[in-house]
């Protein structure tokens, strides 16, 4: 696939270096040409990239025998029908000067390149919005450039007004001023959060009403900005693990495989047939939790309560079973390179199986309340359509997309683990509106839990751990009894795995969609630089395109129904 | 200023009995306001269902409005970003308040040592009571509650909390 896939591009941008790196074909051209491969990526049917999954800078200042320019910007696109991964890579010879953008091809560029601008202070010519996204407006300097300091904190005094930004979003929609003034319409300004229950935690959402309709909508995120990037890169690829878990506390385990999968990918290790198994236990279990709470939350702004318990009880009742797994409940860090960082305990089985037999019957007794409630139908059918083109547009994956009709799943269309032998089907929606992002959820329950139940039957015994010295600790017996053993051990915990040099793309289906991870490395033990591909900041993204036109109470029920996640959203 | 009707009585009434009393009153109807940003927030949502059931010590009532709430709640990580909304809340709570800084982060920072992440919300508002862990376990909220509890019935009317407190925000 990749070899034809690497022929045609080499045919169609012959001034452009074209390689495959693992599963995607990466394109380096000039900065002239920057836009114009991508409109033809995106265009051309026969590329057909309709995803602009994510872009991402990269500082070169401290490279060994670094390139010419110091900054560079990378796109990650892909054609999700033939699965097809592209890296566009583009020089950055001035970051002031910047490159030109991309937000007139895909809705999704507009935040990524945002975050771009913001993170490493490179301009997008063109842009529509070039300000900060993470960082509070106060901040100057751009912390991702490698010589910011990491501990060079910025006080922020005052919340951002973002007047300017709700004015232009109502000009884009068509009300001018000639409408304001209008007698009959009444604009009022409504401020959502970033403290507000109905945001969940820390979103922060403006709106402008009339009535009770949403006129625009602006969306103001970076209140849990953490700094996952820049402190991975003072941590060992091991070290990192821990990390991901804060990304998406719902589904913590998840982020780990998909974040190890990543490194072990580039590391060509390809771990024990009983780890994989393990790890497609864990993620769709785990897929089980997050829609479990994703959903509770969800009817609680709606008003249902008792549902809340029907389906938290069985999320409460599940930490039990992982504190035996894992040892914690929420932050489990549970993957290392190469494997696992242990085994299933013993009669793990069985406590699993009565874990799914009584989550299924939290799943029904909250369907019987909920399938055929009037309330509920009348509040989410028909309410915040998303068409399937603007969803892609904004670069939506996961359960979010799948609503607005796309059938796009990394486990059918790009398969690791052994996906393709499990059987399983994937929910698709047919009107994208609230009810379709929030049923998906339900029948995505019911085939995790089948796949599940056919990993649990085929799993085999055997080591979690791969024998290669250079990528696991060796077991305690040989540390303490042999040279070699020990030297290996103090050599994998002070230096960490050593990544070849380069830079590589991988990704996952998690809960919530694509997880990509776009690493560099410069050949030690700690990652050059790490960029996570959040599935939810791009649907975060996409937001107004959901609430605009409708009430400001289909908002709320909105912002629960697409499972925005904090610390993944703002790392 | 304290309640109103003590900031009658001044410094010339005994009010032992009368401390005694409110205090109990407010130890046993604490209603808290979760400033919950990140995974700490998580676990107290398990300390509210079921299984641990903060509401055994009547302090169930989760309001959402810092005007109806007088323990301050801080689960999660506090950034830079969101550390004037903190304050401003915090600042909106009627007198008598508390806080607690649940987990690592909001304590300390925690595993965040970086640009953006607050290192420890007691250099924007005073906290009360810490709590350990990353996230701790929901026993550990019921046992901040029960420290708080304590201090509570301790505290005299007379007197107001933390006037003097100067965070880097002040
Ligand atoms: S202390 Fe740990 S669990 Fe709590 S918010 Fe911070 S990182 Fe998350």
């Amino acid at each position: 696939m990749n070899t034809t896939a690497l022929e045609k591009m080499k045919a169609a941008f012959p001034d452009a270096t074209c390689s495959t790196v693992l599963d995607a074909v990466v394109v380096d051209v000039q900065a002239t040409a920057l836009e114009s491969t991508l409109s033809r990526l995106k265009n051309d049917p026969s590329f057909n990239c309709g995803l602009l999954l994510d872009v991402t800078g990269i500082d070169y200042l401290e490279y060994p025998d670094p390139p010419k320019a110091r900054f560079s910007v990378v796109y990650t696109l892909r054609n999700w029908q033939d699965n097809l991964l592209v890296q566009v890579r583009c020089a950055v010879a001035d970051p002031q000067d910047g490159v030109t953008t991309a937000s007139h091809l895909w809705g999704s560029a507009n935040w990524g390149e945002r975050e771009v601008y913001d993170q490493y202070g490179i301009n997008f010519k063109g842009h529509p919005d070039l300000r900060r996204i993470l960082n509070h407006w106060q901040f100057s300097g751009h912390p991702l450039r490698k010589d910011y300091p990491i501990d060079k904190g910025q006080i922020c005094y005052e919340t951002d007004s973002l007047e300017k930004e709700i004015k232009a979003r109502l000009f884009e929609n068509g009300i001018d001023e000639s409408t304001m003034r209008d007698i009959n319409t009444e604009i009022m300004f409504l401020n959502i959060g970033p403290s507000h229950p109905a945001t969940h935690g820390a979103i922060r959402i403006l709106t402008a009403l009339d009535g009770e309709t949403i006129l625009a909508n602006v969306n103001e995120i970076g209140y849990l900005h953490r700094g996952f990037e820049k402190t991975a890169e003072s941590y060992t690829y091991n070290q990192v693990v821990p990390l991901t878990d804060r990304l998406n506390y719902c589904s913590s385990v998840i982020n780990n495989i998909a974040y190890v999968k990543a490194v072990e990918a580039w590391l060509g290790v390809k771990i024990t047939e009983r780890a994989q198994f393990m790890r497609v236990v864990l993620t769709e279990f785990y897929r089980v939790l997050d829609h479990l709470v994703c959903i509770a939350a969800n009817l609680v702004d709606m008003g249902g309560l008792t549902n809340y318990w029907y389906l938290f009880n069985e999320k409460e009742a599940a930490y039990d079973f992982i504190s035996r797994l894992t040892g914690s409940r929420l932050t489990t860090s549970f993957t290392r390179i190469g494997g696992m960082y242990r085994d299933f305990y013993e009669g793990w089985e069985v406590d699993l199986k009565a874990q799914l037999l009584s989550i299924e019957k939290g799943i029904g007794d909250a369907l019987k309340l909920v399938e055929t409630n009037r309330i509920i139908h009348d509040r989410t059918q028909g309410v915040c359509i998303l068409p399937a083109e603007t969803a892609l547009s904004y670069g939506f994956t996961g359960p979010n997309l799948r609503a607005s009709g796309v059938p796009f799943d990394l486990r059918k269309d790009a398969p690791y683990y052994n996906y393709e032998a499990f059987d399983f089907e994937v929910p698709v929606g047919s009107t994208g509106d609230i009810y379709d992002r929030f049923m998906i959820r339900f029948a995505e329950m019911t085939q995790s839990i089948r796949i599940i139940r056919q990993a649990m039957q085929h799993i085999p015994e055997g080591p979690i751990n791969v024998g290669d010295s250079q990528v696991c600790l060796p077991p305690k017996q040989q540390v303490y009894s042999k040279i070699e053993g020990l030297a290996n051990h103090f050599k994998l915990i002070f230096e960490g795995v050593k990544a070849p040099r380069g830079e590589w793309y991988d990704s996952f289906e998690a809960a919530n969609g694509e997880l990509g991870f776009h690493f560099v490395s410069d050949g030690s033990g700690r990652p050059y630089k790490v960029k996570v591909r959040p599935p939810c900041f791009y649907v975060m993204g996409g937001f107004h395109k959901m609430v605009e036109g409708y009430m400001i109470a289909d908002a709320v029920i909105n912002l629960g129904c697409i499972n925005i996640i904090g610390g993944e959203l703002d790392r | 200023m304290a309640l109103g009707f003590e900031a009658h009585l001044g410094n010339t009434v005994i009010t032992t009995k009368l401390d005694a009393i409110i205090n109990w009153g407010r130890e046993n109807s604490l209603w808290p306001f979760i400033f919950g940003t990140a995974c700490c927030a998580i676990e107290f949502m398990s300390a509210a269902a079921s299984q641990h059931d903060i509401s055994r010590f009547g302090a169930e009532v989760v309001r959402f409005s810092p005007r109806q709430a007088d323990l301050l709640l801080v689960c999660g990580t506090i950034s830079y970003k969101q550390a004037p909304i903190l304050k401003r809340i915090y600042e909106q709570m009627p007198l008598p308040k508390w806080v607690v800084a649940m987990g690592a982060c909001a304590s300390s920072g925690g595993m965040y040592d970086n640009y953006c992440t607050v290192q420890g919300i007691d250099t924007i508002i005073p906290v009360d009571v810490y709590i350990s862990g990353c996230p701790p376990r929901p026993e550990a909220i019921l046992d901040a509650l029960m420290k708080i509890q304590k201090q509570i019935e301790g505290e005299t009317i007379l007197q107001d909390r933390h006037k003097d407190f100067k965070g880097i925000l002040d």
